[in-house]
């Protein structure tokens, strides 16, 4: 008996031994590590395979001779962008759901779930409507109106909820899911009203980029949405601390000496802009935001100084693993990525929801 | 020095009235309980005083300052607030809750201050505890602990500051309300003042120099507790008869109600 009580203690200070290590000087090492390793797999594998010796050769670091011509096309114009895109995506995703949660003070928000991705989703698909009928069919949209269109509906959606839920000094955990979700279906429900008037090549457009693919990544589109997730990082300095202070609640933060507001308005800001940028080229894409947090939560615990970044590298590292999965278990076909982050996360959510049950007061 | 400089201060929500015309004074280094039945308008004093709501008629003034003329960082280095029933949602330890007190203030000085804190309020051994795990008074502990390196800071920067209370022991059992009202009046005497909402009308005399009476958003009495915890006040302000003895050896009232009134209204 005394063994089982001794345990418990011993038990926690071991985790918290390893915790400490873990959250201290080794996280971004090994993070990085494991992102290096996923990038040079990602590199290998796919429709045309390239064996690893020849990566470096084709990367122009070793001898020339070893490489072939196609595989320096492939890596270089189609396999690197695409690379780079599901690292920017990726860590948009989990950056932008570990703001989110600490901004609304609750582990179950993610941009997707409560319809800040529908919101920009619907602002995307009116501007793909609406600029087929201006250009009259000719020349394609260019790409940097969708993600202003996307940004500035996820924008106006996370407004919304932010007022919905917050009532006086309380924000409420149920009222905040439940009016994510009824966002979200009347979202869905704008998006299938302009299915039903686009003509057949708005349709075409629509569909393709509601499925969610990363495929058709190029250096110019990652160099758009890039800066994104870069005004994240730059903001963590001054946007962590405020998010821890903030769990304990708008009034305590003010108390400790944080403006509000405007931590308030910088987070909505860039949840809205990150998720907008992810929207406008991967559609929606759920459950990378918090999946990724949560487990970082377990492993570093919840300050956000090391969380934000963290949750970068991670979401990083997932949505790569995943792209280059649903890009290869069905070759030559793909996986749409936005099921497969479902397939993983939704049922990886449910348990998450089980066990805050107490908490949210479901 | 005028600590809190309260004048006329009146606060509206909509129609209703939760503050009408309260005026007093507190300076630098005196402890003050705020007693009154519920709804006399306590907390929205307590908010208006720190800042968390703005007057609609009257002023406050903290260090001869308007709360809201104050940036949130500097206001914080000059007052601090213990709230009820802080929930925090996620995983954070008892120290980490207590280091938050210094805001984005880091290094090794500030670990020693939250340790020391958090073996002050008697929680050494619960430094790693994930704060959600705790009981409801451990967790009101670790949060006076916060409070506790917050006025430190500021005492550090601009001298002693001002620390509000609301209902700080609530949840306490009775040697760490006793404690906590040790704590308090050590504070007191190096020069921090004190203001906190009360319940017990017994600790509220033992803890203040000083009881200020709410009343329906008025202030009712304002003096020592042995002139403002008397059966007149207790009859008229909380409609109950008690009996109002003195402790022996000092000025201080102690209450025995017994009755409640019926309601006038």
């Amino acid at each position: 008996m005394s063994d089982a009580v001794a345990s418990g203690p011993i038990a926690e200070a071991a985790g918290s031994r390893l915790r400490a290590l873990l959250a201290g000087p080794l996280l971004f090492p090994i993070l990085l590590s494991v992102l290096l390793i996923v990038v040079i797999a990602a590199m290998a594998v796919g429709g045309a395979g390239i064996p690893l010796e020849r990566i470096p050769a084709a990367l122009g670091l070793a001898d020339p001779v070893a490489m072939t011509e196609r595989d320096r096309l492939v890596l270089l114009s189609v396999r690197l962008p695409r690379i780079a895109i599901a690292i920017v995506i990726g860590a948009m995703l989990a950056a932008s759901g570990a703001i989110m949660q600490g901004l609304f003070r609750n582990p179950l928000a993610d941009p997707a779930l409560v319809g800040v991705s529908s919101g920009g989703a619907l602002a995307a698909a009116t501007t793909i409507v609406i600029g087929d009928r201006m250009t009259g069919h000719t020349t394609p949209l260019p790409f940097a109106v969708l993600p202003i269109a996307a940004f500035g509906g996820s924008l106006i959606t996370t407004a919304i909820l932010q007022r919905l839920a917050s009532r006086g000094r309380t924000t409420s955990i149920a009222i905040f899911l439940l009016a994510g979700l009824a966002i979200a279906a009347l979202a869905g429900a704008g998006i299938g009203l302009l299915v039903f008037i686009a003509d057949d090549r708005a349709l075409r457009d629509i569909t393709f980029w509601m499925l969610g693919s990363l495929g058709g990544a190029t250096w110019e589109k990652v160099s758009l949405i890039a800066p994104f997730l870069l005004a994240m990082l730059v903001a963590v300095p001054f946007i962590g601390r405020g998010l821890d202070l903030l769990v304990l609640g708008e009034a305590e933060a003010f108390h400790m000496g944080i403006a509000v507001e405007r931590l308030k308005r910088i987070s909505i800001v860039l949840i809205a802009a990150m998720t907008g940028a992810a929207v406008a080229f991967a559609g929606v894409v759920g459950f990378v935001g918090i999946v990724v947090p949560h487990l970082l939560r377990l492993v570093i615990g919840p300050g956000h100084r090391k969380l934000l970044p963290a949750s970068a590298i991670l979401g990083a590292i997932l949505l790569l693993a995943a792209d280059t999965a649903a890009r290869t278990i069905a070759a030559p076909a793909e996986v749409p990525i936005g099921v497969l982050t479902a397939l993983v996360g939704a049922p990886f959510f449910l348990v998450l929801l089980l066990r805050q049950r107490g908490l949210a007061g479901l | 020095m005028t600590a809190i400089d309260v004048n006329a201060l009146s606060v509206r929500v909509g129609a209703k009235r939760l503050l009408d015309g309260v005026s007093f004074k507190v300076a630098q280094g005196e402890t003050v309980a705020v007693i009154g039945p519920n709804g006399a308008g306590k907390s929205t004093l307590l908010r208006a005083l720190s800042g968390e709501i703005a007057p609609s008629g009257g002023t406050v003034l903290l260090k001869g300052r308007a709360p809201q003329a104050w940036q949130p960082r500097e206001l914080a280095l000059r007052r601090a607030v213990l709230s009820q029933n802080v929930t925090v949602t996620f995983p954070f330890t008892a120290i980490e809750v207590v280091r938050m007190g210094a805001g984005d203030r880091r290094g090794k000085a500030i670990d020693a201050l939250a340790e020391a804190a958090l073996a002050a309020v008697d929680l050494a051994g619960f430094h790693d505890r994930i704060i959600g795990t705790l009981s409801g008074g451990e967790q009101q502990r670790v949060h006076f602990a916060r409070v506790m390196v917050q006025l430190a800071c500021g005492e550090e920067a601009h001298g002693p500051g001002i620390l509000m209370l609301d209902e700080p022991t609530a949840s306490l059992d009775l040697r760490h309300q006793l404690d906590l009202v040790a704590v308090a009046r050590q504070y007191a005497a190096r020069g921090t003042t004190v203001i906190a909402i009360v319940h017990d009308l017994n600790l509220a005399a033992l803890m203040a120099e000083r009881v200020i009476v709410l009343s329906r958003g008025r202030l009712a009495a304002d003096g020592p507790p042995a002139q403002t915890i008397t059966d007149d006040t207790l009859a008229r302000v909380f409609a109950v008869s008690s009996a109002v003895g003195r402790v022996p050896d000092a000025a201080m009232p102690f209450v025995l109600p017994h009755r409640a009134e019926k309601h006038s209204a």
